[in-house]
């Protein structure tokens, strides 16, 4: 039986030390690196001692997938393969939880809505997987490109759902996403979104730990359920479903067992903190002009403040990490001055506005918009024009550069 | 805004988890009482006077120590073994010590026998079957604790506690972490040192609780 603890600085079968996690991320020197955000995941990848990856190709994640590959090839991953569909990726990837692995998978767009089902069973279930999702259009006509409506729907799966800006970002969360999402009191599945194409595809300096240092193992035997260990007596008790049954007891154990998967999510929230350094990060915070983001949006926001302060007006930034648990504490308290509140989104529902205006106080300072969609980009300037707009002046339309 | 207390019920159709109404768990070297961290030791001697103070105190051991699986487990089995044996010995007159296992999690149809087991897809059939007003469990895994603690607050009276081996429960009304053999004697030796201390009290956990 595994026991991370005691694995700490002995080597792998590569020759990597196996390090704690906090001093590898923390402490240990890094070496600035220009890459893809493909490139990165593969980087993250090679130091997270991951038992299992299953692919299946769509774009944009099919680069990340492959080059997993690679590392596969190499001897960094336990096993690698392809699934059918992404449906049986996602069902895979199940299997190799429940049977005690470290799992990866990255997905995208389509790909993500066609294996749905599986991610409240994932939850349910208490299985930690990684599951990569580099954001792209899911609706018809096809479109490949940027557009992030599929995080809406993870949401509400029980999964924890980050979403990051940069490459840096995912390097980083890729690897503390395992020792988050692997506490006993958490151990639910984590989605680690990117914006996809403009963090995937784009290269960046990325600062990279050691690649002799890889994280401990997982320990299975941590789990607060039983993991399938055919050889281990407590294995015995499946997780037979009381769905079959039609009782009243069958309905509340139901409704506990939910219940007890939002619990975990919350519980997260200590450890995300730690890990991430906050749920948020906030610039400029007593501006009266505040533009709440997560991925890329915030990269924009920034370039839109940079060109606002030219102007003279001052506005701040607030970086959602974290999605779920959704940090709704530390918006009500980063918010609270703000006279207008700006919630620039890649997607067309505008959801995000939507969950700001569920949580905040005199929601009627926050406007949702500008959107874009379908795989256009976002100008600064579209953020500057909405801004100043809000504020009553004078701006120039942005409409001759669609 | 009213600050949440996990507090012996019943509390309602489908109470909250916990966690979900901020309660957080203890970091190493802290327990919880009714929600509220503290550091072990309180919990130690909280634990103790509650199982000197019940009418029914029961040890629910789960799978992780029923069967020995590896060396800790047995050690912790028989550790478990000597609370109770412990808790026969302090208790006074009219007070009832029980040991019953939660030997697996699969739902039963059409019912358990409540006499010997406990499941966590309806704990309280246990619980009522026994009248058990004060219970620990230990060696079970948390999802599953989770589950049978929620349940048992909704709909019973019961004064819930966990020896967990990992991050500690919520959702009893006090928990320890980190559970290991010398936690389990630890408490036994509590439970000695309170004998004789402690009045029982035919009142409800309910009652005792809010005191």
């Amino acid at each position: 039986m595994a026991d991370t603890h005691s694995v700490i600085g002995t080597k792998n079968k590569k020759g990597q030390t196996f390090t704690d996690t906090w001093k590898m991320m923390n402490e240990a020197p890094r070496t600035p690196s220009f890459y893809t955000g493909s490139e990165v995941i593969k980087e993250a990848l090679r130091r997270a001692s991951c038992d299992v990856m299953i692919a299946y190709p769509i774009t944009p994640q099919s680069e990340a997938a492959a080059l997993i590959g690679e590392l596969f090839a190499e001897g960094y991953i336990g096993d690698y393969f392809r699934g059918e569909s992404e449906f049986a990726v996602m069902s895979q990837c199940a299997g190799a939880a429940f049977g005690g692995a470290r799992v990866f998978t990255t997905t995208a767009g389509p790909g993500t809505m066609r294996a749905m089902e599986n991610f409240p069973m994932w939850s349910g279930a208490r299985l930690p997987i990684q599951m990569i999702v580099t954001c792209r259009g899911i609706n018809s006509p096809l479109s490949i490109q940027p557009d992030t409506l599929e995080i809406a729907y993870l949401l509400n799966t029980g999964m924890l759902v980050w979403h990051a800006e940069t490459a840096q970002d995912f390097f980083d969360w890729i690897l503390m996403g395992y020792m988050v999402s692997e506490e006993p009191d958490v151990h639910l599945p984590l989605a680690l979104c990117c914006d996809g194409f403009f963090v995937t595809h784009t290269k960046d300096v990325v600062n990279l730990t050691p690649a002799d240092m890889c994280l401990p193992p997982y320990d299975p035997y941590r789990s607060p359920v039983p993991c399938m260990d055919m050889e281990c007596p407590p294995v015995r008790m499946m997780r037979d479903p009381f769905v079959m049954k039609s009782n009243y007891i069958s309905y509340a154990t139901h409704a506990s067992w939910q219940q007890e998967v939002w619990a975990a999510v919350e519980r997260s929230r200590k450890h995300t903190i730690k890990w991430l350094n906050g749920l948020i990060e906030t610039e400029n915070g007593d501006a009266e002009v505040l533009i709440v983001a997560s991925g890329t949006a915030v990269s924009q926001g920034r370039e839109a403040i940079r060109l606002l302060e030219d102007e003279g007006i001052r506005c701040g930034l607030v970086k959602i990490k974290v999605l779920r648990p959704w940090p709704g504490e530390e918006l009500r308290e980063a918010t609270k001055n703000a006279k207008h509140i700006i919630v620039p989104e890649f997607n067309v529902t505008g959801w995000l506005a939507k969950e700001l205006k569920a949580s905040l106080p005199r929601n009627e300072r926050v406007h949702a918009g500008p959107h874009v969609c379908g795989g256009m980009t976002m100008p600064p300037e579209i953020i500057v024009s909405e801004i100043k707009t809000l504020l009553g002046m004078h701006t120039v339309s942005m409409a001759s550069r669609g | 805004m009213i600050q949440y207390r996990v507090l012996p019920g019943p509390e309602h159709f489908l109470p909250p988890s916990a966690a979900s109404m901020g309660i957080c768990l203890p970091n190493p070297g802290e327990g919880h009482i009714n929600g509220v961290i503290v550091p072990e030791e309180k919990a130690y001697e909280e634990a103790a006077k509650q199982f000197l103070m019940a009418k029914v105190p029961t040890l629910f051991p789960g799978p992780l120590v029923l069967w020995a699986w590896n060396e800790k487990a047995a050690k912790k089995a028989t550790a478990i073994r000597h609370l109770y044996n412990t808790l026969k010995e302090c208790v006074q007159p009219g007070q009832t010590p029980m040991l019953i296992p939660m030997p697996d999690y699969r739902p039963k149809y059409p019912k358990i026998n409540p006499e010997v087991e406990i499941n966590p897809n309806h704990p309280n059939l246990t619980i009522w079957h026994n009248k058990i007003d004060c219970c620990m469990f230990i060696g079970v895994h948390c999802h599953q604790a989770n589950l049978s603690l929620k349940i048992i607050r909704g709909g019973t009276a019961c004064y819930t506690m966990a020896m967990c081996a990992q991050a500690g429960h919520e959702d009893a009304m006090l928990s320890f972490r980190d559970a290991s053999v010398e936690k389990i004697m630890k408490l036994a030796e509590w439970v000695k040192k309170l004998k004789g201390t402690v009045q029982p009290q035919l009142t409800s956990a309910k009652s005792r609780a809010s005191n």
